[in-house]
């Protein structure tokens, strides 16, 4: 029971994280974006697509980044280039996003869908090490793209953190003119932001059809996307601090299915909105932007 | 004028470019479905009415999202506190048989209002409280105000035959003024115009309207000149949650007369797109909002006749919010040759940009 619980709550982080590592890439560049739930449709929909018509989940992968580094590619454009306002240029992709995958969706399926599955990513067993007692399953006996995850968070937390690249794009989030006064690029290190967000966005989405569900569903992104952002704000804008807020949405949600499984007399409408209720409780006791990149969300325009 | 309407103008022509394209790629006629719309928004008077119908929702969150953004204010939230309000005109509406019509309507219609300014006003005070962005606060209340909605049409404000998910009709004395049967043409319709008329006249026309647009503009300068940003800035959360949740009451007095399930098609997402085309201006929201609610009604019939998907709708929305936002965006003037590679080291720190609002389309 517990052993399951486990796996089930690393499972559902890893979407959670791959977006949220992404977002906090983008933000310490300065740049917020709200975009990442629409991102995060368009990989889920285009790895479902495209492993559907190809038979070959790595395409499916490949279209799902594709799609999601396109979108971003769009947003990059308008809120680094064009200095558009964030907020409204990202939920204006949010609903571009739900619009196209929509119309895609039944234009390739008509309104049953009953056949749009796949073959999913399987689970692989690092040998001996999943059988360890508790959290064996949950560390080592999971599907690729949770693997991947595992290994983007400590090379991502160093880039941020050790590098010099991270050292100039905290300097881009912080103070944009300096950073450009100082010849660092700031247009240039937030086009690489918004990029790589798109790419593991984009692996967030793949990994929603491709490795949970198998199939797809309309807006079945469903708020993970915004959670994600609000998981960059939980965890201080540090990548281990991502890691373990998203950990317990994970959890949350494990939970949610867990209970509806046990059949329990709440509600089930409790459990579906548990991850929201505990996002807002959380920052509401935590406090909210205080260590946030100054220029966050802020357009910027060259000098 | 003419400027002042060229952009819009110009965002939705090139909106309709780029929908004809998508269409083409999908196979179909862009200039049949565009008439297909055209036929099902306005082709005969039934039509025609019922795309009214679908404005006036569009009509109230939108102009909540206006007031809002004008503060910079990002309620993102519109969807979940209209829900909220019908929620609450709905669970008052049906305990009220028998009371004096004018006094049953009155109070449904508050209870919306009140309920939406509750949901949006919580999110207010975490903004000026404790420093919770509003944009993430507002969005994970449309999903917690999904489910309250789905809890209760399930539960306890399940029809006494328990057949289906949804609410006991309203007693008829809660039920809005319809002036004109068969059509459904409401009093609900009126409200929301001489609603767009006050908030024009408050934005514009008095010190608080000012004071909120100056914070909208800048909140350090606003708040250095004395305008109390903190306490604006909840009480006009409230007041665009308010907006909403009265859309959400008005249409269950006047439409839908229960509750149930997936009770908005997304009227609370799509009164952005009804906003920034309007440029944030109450009344530009009258027009705006008109013409989504005909992209709304339009579709369906364009369904029907040409087989393509009514989620092309939101496919034309985020098209205009995002061209809207191209075309209006300072940065034209600080575009040079190279795009994004290599920064120029002449420059000064501290560009006056830097700090500019983040205002999106306001400027009238």
């Amino acid at each position: 029971m517990l052993e399951a619980f486990l796996a089930s709550t690393v499972a559902m982080a890893t979407p959670i994280l791959l977006a949220a590592l992404g977002e906090l890439w983008v933000e310490q560049s300065g740049v917020i974006n709200i975009g990442i739930e629409g991102s995060m449709l368009a990989g889920a929909f285009f790895a479902l697509a495209a492993a559907y018509f190809s038979g070959s989940l790595a395409l499916g992968l490949l279209a799902g980044v594709g799609a999601a580094v396109a979108l971003n590619a769009l947003l990059a454009l308008l809120v680094v280039n064009l200095a558009v306002n964030q907020v409204v240029a990202g939920t204006a992709l949010d609903i571009l996003a739900l619009g196209l995958t929509g119309v895609f969706y039944r234009q390739m399926f008509g309104v049953t869908g009953s056949a749009f599955v796949v073959r999913q990513f399987g689970t692989v067993a690092l040998g001996p090490l999943a059988r360890i007692p508790i959290v064996g399953r949950a560390l080592f006996d999971q599907n690729a793209l949770v693997y991947l995850a595992f290994a983007i968070l400590p090379l991502l937390a160093l880039m941020l953190s050790r590098t010099r690249y991270g050292l100039r794009l905290r300097a881009a989030g912080e103070r944009p003119e300096a950073a450009d006064a100082l010849g660092l690029g700031v247009y240039r290190l937030r086009w690489e932001a918004l990029l790589a967000a798109g790419v593991l966005t984009g692996l967030s989405g793949a990994f929603l059809t491709l490795a949970y569900a198998g199939t797809f569903v309309e807006g079945m992104s469903a708020g993970r996307g915004f959670v994600a952002l609000a998981v960059v704000i939980l965890g201080r804008w540090k990548a281990w601090g991502c890691a373990a807020a998203s950990v317990l949405f994970g959890a949350a949600m494990a939970l949610q299915y867990g209970l509806q499984a046990l059949g329990t007399a709440v509600p089930y409408q409790v459990f579906l909105a548990l991850p929201y209720v505990l996002t807002l409780v959380v920052l509401a006791v935590f406090g909210g932007q205080a260590d946030a990149p100054s220029a966050l969300g802020e357009p910027y325009v060259r000098p | 004028m003419l400027a002042w309407l060229g952009k819009p103008l110009a965002a939705l022509v090139l909106s309709a470019a780029f929908i004809a394209l998508i269409l083409f790629a999908l196979g179909a006629a862009p200039l049949a479905v565009f008439a297909a719309l055209w036929q099902g928004a306005f082709g005969n008077w039934l039509a025609t009415t019922d795309t009214l119908v679908k404005t006036t929702p569009l009509v109230f969150t939108g102009l909540a999202v206006s007031i809002a953004f004008r503060g910079a204010l990002w309620n993102i939230g519109a969807e979940g506190q209209l829900l909220i309000g019908a929620l609450a005109a709905g669970a008052l509406g049906i305990a009220l048989g028998g009371w004096p019509r004018p006094l049953a309507t009155g109070l449904v219609l508050l209870a919306g209002a009140a309920g939406g300014a509750i949901w949006s006003a919580a999110c207010g005070w975490l903004r000026e409280r404790r420093a919770v962005s509003e944009v993430i606060s507002t969005i994970m209340l449309n999903f917690v105000a999904v489910q309250v909605l789905s809890y209760a049409v399930h539960g306890p404000l399940i029809e006494p035959s328990r057949s289906y998910p949804k609410s006991a009709p309203i007693a008829r004395a809660a039920e809005l003024w319809m002036f004109a049967p068969p059509s459904r043409l409401n009093a609900g319709m009126i409200l929301a115009a001489a609603l767009a008329l006050a908030s024009w006249l408050w934005l514009f026309h008095s010190r608080s309207g000012f004071e909120l647009r100056a914070m909208g503009r800048n909140r350090r300068v606003a708040a250095f000149f004395g305008i109390p940003v903190a306490r604006i800035g909840i009480a006009t959360m409230a007041l665009s949650g308010a907006l909403a949740g009265l859309g959400g009451a008005v249409q269950v007095s006047a439409i839908t007369h229960r509750l149930y399930e997936s009770f908005s098609p997304g009227w609370g997402y799509e009164a952005i797109a009804v906003a920034l085309v309007a440029r944030l201006n109450p009344l530009g929201v009258l027009l705006t909002a008109l013409l989504f609610g005909a992209l709304d009604n339009g579709s369906q019939a364009m369904q029907r006749g040409q087989g393509v998907s009514p989620e092309l709708v939101q496919v034309i929305q985020g098209m205009v919010i995002l061209v809207l936002l191209a075309f209006d965006t300072r940065a034209w003037a600080g575009l040079s040759g190279a795009l994004w590679l290599g920064g120029d080291p002449t420059a000064p720190a501290g560009a006056p940009e830097a700090g500019a609002p983040a205002g999106s389309g306001g400027d009238a």
